[in-house]
């Protein structure tokens, strides 16, 4: 199987998504975490390994607690998805100026 | 070149909103929107069906160069009020993505310049990003076909 490591896999399951948007307010450990979700603790723990390989999660080690923070210069990327939706639209507007300024001629 | 058209997809949040300004007078910016010939030529697709008025439905159809159909969509128009709004559903056939509600404003700047808001509502967060990759998927499809064809030439 090839695995992707990317952000576009990292943020393609809606559990990934919910850690994310979690831990954007606050840093928690994994049990935290996991306390947060209806699955099961190595569930939650197989998740928080796949975003810390995406580079989206960062992990600090308190005293005895390991932490998960959000990395949030990897955060971007996601943003970045929308430029050839964008592009798409630019070049359907783009195409429909053109047009009709043709036919107001 | 900077692009004219803007974004604005918030993380987390299942809707976007599409803006573009136009060098175009409001009623030539509307015509494009609700003219068969014209959405043909700018949207690059076919239009099989387009009832312009509430409860109306629309049908359009896009086909590769040896006329498959590759890729058909349609809905149902809610509102239709010239020069001001079409509120309509989208759909894909034969694709998992669910349906979306359009709200499309057009506004009037100058005598000679004028702007399109979509609103564009999706079933959930995940569908509105996976949409949102799709042009990606086609970009890669036509470079595929692209390759496929320049290939079958040389056999």
């Amino acid at each position: 199987m090839n695995l992707r490591r990317d952000v576009f896999q990292a943020i393609a399951d809606p559990t990934r998504r919910a850690i994310l948007l979690l831990l954007a307010s606050q840093a928690l450990t994994a049990g935290a975490i996991a306390s947060n979700f209806g699955t099961a603790r190595p569930t939650v723990s197989k998740h928080l390994q796949i975003l810390t390989e995406c580079e989206l999660l960062k992990q600090e080690q308190t005293g005895r607690e390991i932490y998960y923070h959000i990395n949030a210069k990897n955060m971007k990327q996601v943003a970045d998805f929308i430029e050839p939706f964008r592009q798409m639209w630019d070049d359907r507007f783009n195409k429909l100026e053109t047009i009709m300024k043709n036919l107001s001629r | 070149m900077e692009l004219k058209t803007k974004i604005n997809a918030e993380d987390g949040k299942h809707d976007i909103m599409i803006i573009r300004e136009f060098d175009l007078p409001s009623e030539l910016l509307f015509r494009a929107f609700s003219e068969p010939e014209l959405i043909e030529q700018w949207m690059g697709t076919k239009v099989l069906k387009f009832e312009a008025k509430k409860h109306g439905g629309w049908e359009f159809e896009k086909t590769d160069t040896k006329g498959n159909v590759v890729l058909k969509t349609d809905g149902v128009i809610h509102e239709f009020i010239p020069n001001r709004k079409i509120t309509r559903t989208f759909e894909m056939a034969n694709t998992p993505f669910g349906v979306q509600l359009e709200i499309t404003e057009f506004e009037k700047l100058t005598d000679d310049t004028s702007k399109v808001n979509m609103h564009v509502i999706y079933e959930s967060v995940a569908q509105r990003d996976q949409v949102l990759k799709l042009p990606f998927a086609q970009g890669i499809n036509r470079a595929h076909n692209r390759i496929q064809e320049i290939l079958s030439k040389l056999k």
